[in-house]
């Protein structure tokens, strides 16, 4: 038994989207939608943390894929039903935390009764509305679309435990949009979600779901940037990891992506490793994303052009101005969009290792120019080799 | 560092049939037994970067001339703290160079010293190279009045109503030595401000490279290089001609450059633009000034014809010439506000301002000098030296009017006493038969000098190179050193050297290793050579990278490079050695490495 656990009533815990200023709510907004465009700060707790990081880019300027959130009040609605939240409690309370056999199953029942449960009217004529309009914006039918958690786990130590982030690629066509929304939303109580928020001490509904919709990228190459050279620190670099197809090679380390330092000021590549690439996950011609074996011609060709290094460059070094901090972002090289315009930005996080070391001033002899000239001239080499080691 | 050391100077074998080449030369300069053991124990860089050829007497009285003056101001007037002078020698016509660093136990004691001497320049920087330029311009108009016309059968009428009693060839003698004077004179200016210049600018140098450690130099250079400067003005003159050229209707005249005849109103409208420009612009080289071949625009307009060609090719062909300023500013002014923002803390920002901005006072006359002296002054010095060889060869003391390039500058004071003396009595002179078989082998002796390869170093590598002119200007570190010693690690046909101008291309080298072989450049081509000069500046919109043996980061070449946005590797050592002209070659001018592919 978990004393940790009862949960009473999901839904009167939630924050709801109600508590705007009606000033601050667009005309078009429902309480269950938010696009991207419109995102104000005071959507966050209602959006999650990705959802929230996307929105800001968006009104930043930056090239995000054109998308929308769907809030927790949508999440929030699922638990108005009793009969869950009952059936969902009792599952809790009866859990043996130390039985990871039965953790497992607990967690595979939860989750099977929120994907079972029927999405009330209101949230599929939301979602269908939205999910049209974003269609008929990318000028697709059925737009194929990632879906994506975004769990409010904005203000817990390590977000990435506390929810699971699940993401969907290439999903089309309304019901498969909801069957996916509802898979981010059981994601919630997986069962490493769980465990984890039963060691932390959190309540599990400290933490509602919003899910992201967002229009899919098809990238000939994709990967991460740093806003500072890792190896040093070195703010004026960027370093960029990249590789062929989607993402999801480089951040599950499935591929040695390609390592390149551009020059954030010059805007050059300055040093470029290429590596052997075997795999990349791509959209089949059966509508499905996989992970298929790169053909060897292209196995140790470069994935990304100069000219698309630089692209990137210039949007983390957008990112990092505007965050007012390095960052680490996720990007992609789109197949379909025109060149200038190809290079689009799917993340943007704070860069966490460089970025917490107190900044310390270089500048010595400051306001006696002299003295620096002299100790420049006494240790000219000091100075060379420093850089050269570089 | 390994073991291995360079040649013995004493022990190095010249070319053949070169016996007796140390008379073309004063004994001081050159290596000998007196001073064998100080010599052998040092370490010598041939300059190859400002003297890639045998020298003749003349030509290495001006080598002597610069590096001294050198030395004297980092020695004597500011008292650089680490460093004394750069120590000179001629080993078979071909100029070496050793710095001397200060006994490290005496470097504390120069400090107050050099702060009081060059602080004093550095707060009244505007004020002292504005009386420079009078300084400088004061000396070239004084060279130009020098009179080393022939002597008169009869003096004039006003020496003696004006009772002056003192004769033409006492003019010609006074002269003479006044224009060694005036050698001497100019040269201590050239290096009133240099060293200073770059010491301020290495010092922004470090503090940039312990803020951003992985920034590139030419991040640095492009904060600091002057927009519009007086080096890049006779360049922009001939673009300036060439449209003139179009506009007046007389393009095609230029089309053999070898051949351009001017005619009527046009061509009258035409001359006169360049008539004014002229002076002093192109008293522009397109050697570096060093050399008595170098050829100056002025005297050999074919050189600027070829270029005006060009450039109206270009025009015809739609193409926008003029340089960006407007661009080039607002480009300059994003990068330092790109950095400066990149910094941690305010207290930074503020070091940095003030660094950039004392660079950015020094750097004009860092730019600027290179004009005023190499260019302008030699041009003017170069022609006097031929107008006295004119009138010693048709005065009959000499056999030829280029005679006088081999003999040293004491022996022509013999020449002029023989001239004047047997002037005065109207009598036979003895330079002619006396000089002949001297000169005639002189002659011989630097045509095989030129042939020979001369060894990139001699005598004992440093531990480190810690004078910080040779890291500098000549681009030599202790990486540098040991590269040329040959490391074992060495890639099978890939050189190393200085990332002078970012970008990465492939193509065709082209070997050029003389002013006079800058028209073989084909649109496209790679530009590998000893060393480029600022004048060869209409080639850069031409080719795609730039490769040289020697030059650091502030060598005219980089310079250069760097206005002109073409990927450059500087420094390589041996990339001439190495490199045929049509090998395909991968410039990476942000690595700093040039790849020999096939």
């Amino acid at each position: 038994m978990c004393e940790a656990c009862p949960i009473i009533d999901w839904a009167e815990q939630l924050p709801t989207i109600r508590s705007f200023t009606p000033r601050k709510v667009a005309a078009d907004m429902t309480n269950f939608i938010v696009w991207y465009d419109r995102y104000e700060h005071e959507h966050k707790p209602f959006v999650g943390g990705k959802n929230a990081s996307l929105g800001e880019m968006m009104r930043a300027e930056m090239p995000v894929p054109p998308g929308f959130a769907l809030t927790t009040d949508a999440y929030g609605v699922i638990w108005s039903d009793k009969q869950l939240v009952d059936r969902v409690n009792e599952l809790l309370r009866g859990l043996d935390h130390d039985d990871f056999a039965h953790n497992l199953d607990v967690s595979q029942q939860i989750r099977h009764l929120i994907e079972s449960e029927p999405v009330p009217d209101a949230v599929v004529d939301a979602l269908g509305t939205a999910y049209e309009a974003l269609s008929l914006h990318c000028g697709v039918d059925n737009l194929p679309v990632a879906v994506r958690s975004s769990a409010t786990a904005e203000d817990l130590p390590d977000a990435s435990f506390a929810g699971q982030q699940d993401t969907f690629l290439w999903v089309c066509g309304l019901p498969s949009v909801i069957e996916n929304v509802r898979r981010c939303w059981s994601s919630l109580f997986t069962d490493r979600a769980i465990a984890y928020r039963h060691q932390m001490g959190y309540i599990h509904n400290a933490i509602a779901m919003s899910v992201a919709v967002q229009k899919m990228v098809d990238p000939i190459a994709s990967g991460v940037a740093f806003t500072l050279n890792p190896t040093n620190g070195d703010r004026s670099q960027i370093a960029i990891d990249a590789s062929w197809g989607l993402g999801e090679a480089v951040v599950s380390g499935e591929v040695t992506p390609d390592n390149f330092l551009v020059d954030k000021v010059l805007r050059e590549v300055v040093k470029r490793e290429i590596s052997t690439k075997l795999v990349e996950y791509r959209l089949t011609d059966h509508g499905v994303v996989e992970k298929l074996p790169i053909e060897a011609e292209r196995q140790n060709a470069p994935s990304v052009t100069d000219e698309d290094l630089i692209a990137v460059a210039m949007l983390a070094r957008r990112a990092e101005k505007h965050y007012g901090c390095p960052q680490d972002v996720e990007w992609a090289v789109d197949r379909h969009l025109p060149a200038g315009e190809n290079v689009v930005m799917l993340q943007s996080r704070p860069e966490t290792v460089w970025s917490q070391k107190a900044a310390v001033p270089i500048a010595k002899h400051t306001g006696d120019p002299m003295a620096s000239i002299v100790s420049t001239l006494v240790s000219p080499l000091h100075t060379r080799k420093e850089a050269q080691s570089s | 560092m390994t073991d291995k050391r360079f040649p013995n100077p004493f022990e190095i074998e010249g070319p053949e049939g070169v016996e007796g080449w140390r008379d073309l030369y004063p004994y001081s300069v050159t290596f000998s037994e007196e001073r064998r053991e100080y010599e052998e124990n040092r370490f010598w860089f041939w300059d190859s970067m400002h003297w890639g050829t045998a020298m003749t007497p003349w030509d290495s009285h001006f080598f002597e001339t610069a590096i001294a003056t050198l030395s004297q101001m980092n020695s004597r007037h500011y008292r650089i703290p680490p460093a004394d002078g750069i120590d000179f020698r001629v080993l078979y016509g071909y100029a070496y160079l050793s710095p001397v660093g200060v006994d490290p136990d005496k470097i504390e004691a120069r400090v107050p010293q050099f702060m009081e001497r060059a602080g004093h320049y550095f707060a009244n920087w505007d004020e002292l190279y504005e009386s420079w330029l009078v300084k400088v311009k004061g000396s070239i108009a004084d060279i130009e009045a020098l009179d080393f016309s022939p002597l008169p059968e009869m003096e004039d009428m006003s020496i003696i109503t004006e009772g002056v009693a003192l004769g033409s060839g006492h003019r010609l003698m006074s002269d003479y030595n006044r224009f060694k004077d005036l050698i001497v004179q100019v040269w201590q200016y050239h290096f009133e401000f240099l060293n200073l210049g770059y010491a301020a600018y290495l010092d922004f140098f470090g503090f940039c490279k312990e803020a951003f450690p992985s920034i590139p130099d030419l991040g640095i250079a492009k904060m600091v290089a002057g927009v519009e400067v007086d080096l890049f003005r006779p360049n922009e003159e001939l673009k300036i001609l060439a449209k003139k050229a179009i506009d007046l209707g007389i393009a095609r005249a230029f089309d053999d450059p070898n051949n351009v005849t001017l005619e009527g109103e046009a061509g009258a409208q035409w001359q006169a633009a360049w008539d004014d420009v002229a002076d002093p612009w192109f008293n522009f080289t397109s050697g570096n000034g060093f050399y008595h071949f170098d050829e100056i625009w002025r005297e050999h307009p074919e050189v600027p014809y070829a270029f005006i060609k060009d450039y109206i090719a270009k025009i015809e062909g739609g193409n926008d010439i003029s340089r960006p300023i407007e661009a080039i500013r607002a480009e300059r002014d994003r990068i330092v506000e790109e950095y400066r923002d990149l910094l941690a803390t305010d207290e930074d920002r503020e070091a940095f301002d003030g660094k950039l901005g004392l660079a950015r006072v020094v750097f004009p006359y860092v730019e600027n000098h290179n004009f005023y002296i190499e260019h302008w002054t030699m041009s003017v010095v170069w022609r006097k030296v031929r107008e006295l060889g004119a009138t010693l060869g048709k005065e009959g003391l000499l056999g030829a009017d280029d005679d006088l390039l081999f003999l040293r500058l004491n022996e022509v004071d013999e020449v002029l006493w023989d001239y004047y003396t047997n002037w005065a009595v109207n009598a036979p002179s003895a330079s002619k038969t006396h000089w002949a078989p001297t000169i005639e082998r002189r002659r011989e002796i630097h045509e095989r000098l030129k042939g020979w390869q001369a060894p990139k170093a001699l005598g004992e590598p440093p531990e480190v190179i810690t004078e910080p002119f040779t890291i500098m200007l000549w681009g030599i570190t202790t990486d540098s050193v040991a590269t040329w010693l040959g490391s074992d690690d060495d890639v099978e046909g890939v050189i190393t050297g200085m990332a002078a101008s970012p970008g990465l291309v492939e193509g065709l080298a082209r070997l050029v290793f003389s002013p006079a072989d800058v028209g073989t450049i084909q649109d496209g081509e790679i530009l590998v050579a000893p060393i480029t000069a600022p004048s060869w500046a209409p080639v850069f919109p031409k080719i795609k990278a730039c490769v040289t043996d020697i030059g650091g980061m502030m060598s005219h070449a980089a310079i250069v490079c760097r206005e002109y946005s073409v990927p450059a590797v500087t420094g390589t050592g041996f990339a001439t050695d190495k490199i045929k002209t049509g090998d395909r070659i991968r410039v990476d001018g942000s690595s700093g490495t040039v790849t020999i592919l096939d």
